[in-house]
């Protein structure tokens, strides 16, 4: 089925276009001698309409021989031929209106003897008006590649970003959330108002985690409270075998960076490094802005006796990915062991919002 | 009349998180014929206690700082009944390949709780499996051995694998030598030959495995006979199979 006939404003429009094409008509049949102005008015018209639905027709021979693919011989053939035979059936058409109009109404008599020396010239306007139609066609057809291609686009950004959103799901560790009910539970017979003190923690960080991972993009001073919602938790279950410390400057807050970013590392922080401490140790976050790059690090001790935690690869190649993603070569992450200390640092471009640096 | 005499099992609870050992206290404080003998914070302390006090029940947690839940077994033997305590499910098939009682997913009820005390009972009434050869099956074949745990009385040794300079077959043990120093661990060599890196060890005798990276030359020793000299200066006997794998494997190496 044609496009056209489908949306009834875009076929009104095409119809429109036809108006001063048999306009021009008209002009030709009377200013060329013979016809009057009556004669020729009532003779287009109908023949106009009619061949405006013909020439929709052209759809057919346009997405078969599509321009780009085509050789040119096959498109003169195609096209030539339909235009040859469109034409015949144009002039065929005008001559049976002439007939009819000649012999119902009294005014218009021998109106088909008048015609026939312009036979020629209306078989070339049908010849030119088919080609006509063939040019809005493949103006039509790339159009619609054009939209389709734009669908298929947007398409893929929301599967990419459906993917993205999966993965972070998956890094909030199943096993930190039943760690987490196990404490929840002892607390109730020991220290009932702690366990609705970190039942309200776990849900906000859960909360928090859903709302930021749906973003593009939040500020690090969001990122920053995750962190800390997070670690708050994480108190609870280590107690005292778990510190922090923070050396965050001021004016990065509002830096702009993919959600989830830090959370994880602090989560590897603890996982790989305090939990394999019996007597717990400190977990550093630095984050320093120079030269419109900001680098942040996240220092943990850990038991260089317990299994490597590079070996078990640490999700970082998930942070890898999407710095990647979104920054290119201007962001970096690396990782080194000094003694029993552990460091992931990051660097990536200062962008603040309405800010791209 | 109470007191320890009443006492009919005695248990040691190790876990590293407060919260999960103040737990299992409150529900073994329903059992007055439980006596909760020791509570450990990691793997070291959980060697030294079960070693020291032999206890009959272990409810034992399995990710800890120092060893694992699997290692504190590997040294300690199986021949007492084992409540696995763990927020993971993914090791409890390993746990009871080697006899565990039972494996108690946190967070688990009292309920779960009284059934894991029941098998727990039913175990000790009867007779315990003997201990199976933990070294091999408690590792599963998918994770490649990247240490040693030895236990010479309380005391722990972790042997990092890169640091092993060869092992030797002692009658019922083998002795590990790492850093100059050897340790003796209760296991018999085939076992040891089938859990190292086939890439990185090589049966080189009946009673020798030596660390291929190591060695430094192999030299003859008599007619028919070769030795092979270490990186340290120690000198190990090759047998005659031992010879055909070694060039076989330093041939491979060269064409690499």
């Amino acid at each position: 089925m044609h496009p056209l006939l489908t949306r009834p404003r875009q076929l009104g429009l095409y119809l429109l276009a036809w108006f001063p094409l048999a306009g021009i008509l008209v002009y030709l049949l009377t200013g060329g001698g013979g016809l009057s102005l009556g004669e020729a008015s009532a003779l287009t018209v109908p023949l106009c309409l009619v061949y405006a639905f013909v020439c929709l027709a052209a759809w057919y021979p346009c997405r078969a021989t599509p321009l780009e693919k085509s050789g040119f011989a096959k498109l003169l053939l195609t096209h030539l031929t339909a235009a040859a035979v469109l034409g015949t059936f144009w002039t065929y058409q005008a001559k049976e209106i002439a007939i009819a109009l000649a012999h119902f109404w009294p005014r218009f008599a021998g109106l088909d003897q008048r015609l026939a020396k312009h036979i020629p010239l209306l078989w070339v306007t049908g010849v030119l008006l088919y080609v006509l139609s063939v040019t809005f066609h493949y103006v039509l057809l790339a159009e619609q590649a054009s939209r389709e291609a734009q669908e298929r686009a947007l398409q893929a950004r929301v599967l990419a970003r459906d993917a993205e959103l999966k993965a972070l799901r998956a890094q909030v560790n199943p096993h930190f959330l039943f760690n987490c009910l196990h404490s929840v539970s002892a607390l109730t017979s020991s220290d009932a108002s702690k366990a609705r003190e970190m039942c309200i923690l776990l849900a906000d960080f859960l909360r928090t985690t859903l709302r930021l991972g749906g973003k593009e993009t939040i500020t690090l001073e969001e990122e920053l409270a995750l962190v800390r919602g997070y670690l708050a938790i994480e108190k609870v279950r280590f107690g005292a075998r778990l510190h922090m410390e923070e050396d965050v400057q001021k004016q990065t807050m509002e830096t702009l960076i993919p959600p989830l970013l830090l959370q994880p590392l602090v989560e590897n922080a603890i996982r790989h490094g305090i939990a394999n401490l019996p007597e717990g140790g400190v977990i550093r976050l630095s984050v320093q802005e120079k030269a419109r790059v900001v680098s942040i690090v996240v220092e943990n001790s850990f038991d260089p006796e317990s299994p490597s935690p590079l070996k078990t690869g640490l999700g970082l190649d998930n942070i890898r990915q999407r710095l990647d993603t979104r920054y290119g070569p201007e962001a970096s992450i690396s990782v080194k062991t000094e003694g029993n200390r552990f460091q992931v640092s990051l660097r990536l471009p200062a962008q603040q919002n309405g800010v791209m640096a | 009349m109470s007191g320890a005499m009443d006492k009919e099992i005695r248990a040691v609870i190790v876990d590293d998180e407060e919260l999960a050992r103040q737990m299992l206290r409150e529900f073994l404080s329903a059992h007055q014929e439980i006596e909760i003998a020791a509570e450990c914070a990691n793997g070291f302390e959980a060697v030294k206690a079960v070693t020291e006090l032999k206890p009959d029940l272990i409810f034992l947690d399995i990710q800890m700082p120092k060893l694992d839940g699997f290692e504190v077994l590997e040294l300690i033997g199986t021949d007492r009944a084992v409540v696995f305590v763990t927020a993971y499910d993914e090791y409890a098939i390993r746990a009871f390949d080697i006899h565990a009682v039972d494996y108690l997913l946190k967070p688990f009820g009292a309920e779960r709780f009284e059934t894991a005390l029941q098998r727990a009972r039913q175990r000790l009434g009867g007779k315990l499996p003997a201990p199976a050869d933990l070294s091999s099956s408690a590792r599963p074949a998918s994770q490649p051995l990247d240490r040693i745990v030895v236990r010479d009385g309380t005391r722990v040794f972790i042997i990092p694998i890169a640091k092993l300079d060869y092992a030797e077959a002692q009658d019922d043990y083998v002795a590990l030598v790492s850093e100059g120093k050897k340790h003796l661990k209760q296991q018999t060599i085939s076992s040891l030959e089938g859990i190292l890196d086939p890439s990185r060890f090589l049966r080189i005798h009946r009673s020798y495995i030596v660390n291929l990276e190591k060695v430094t030359k192999v030299e003859p020793y008599s007619k028919d006979n070769y030795m092979v000299v270490l990186s340290n200066g120690t000198q190990l006997p090759v047998s005659r199979s031992g010879y055909a794998r070694l060039r076989e494997v330093l041939e491979q190496n060269r064409a690499k």
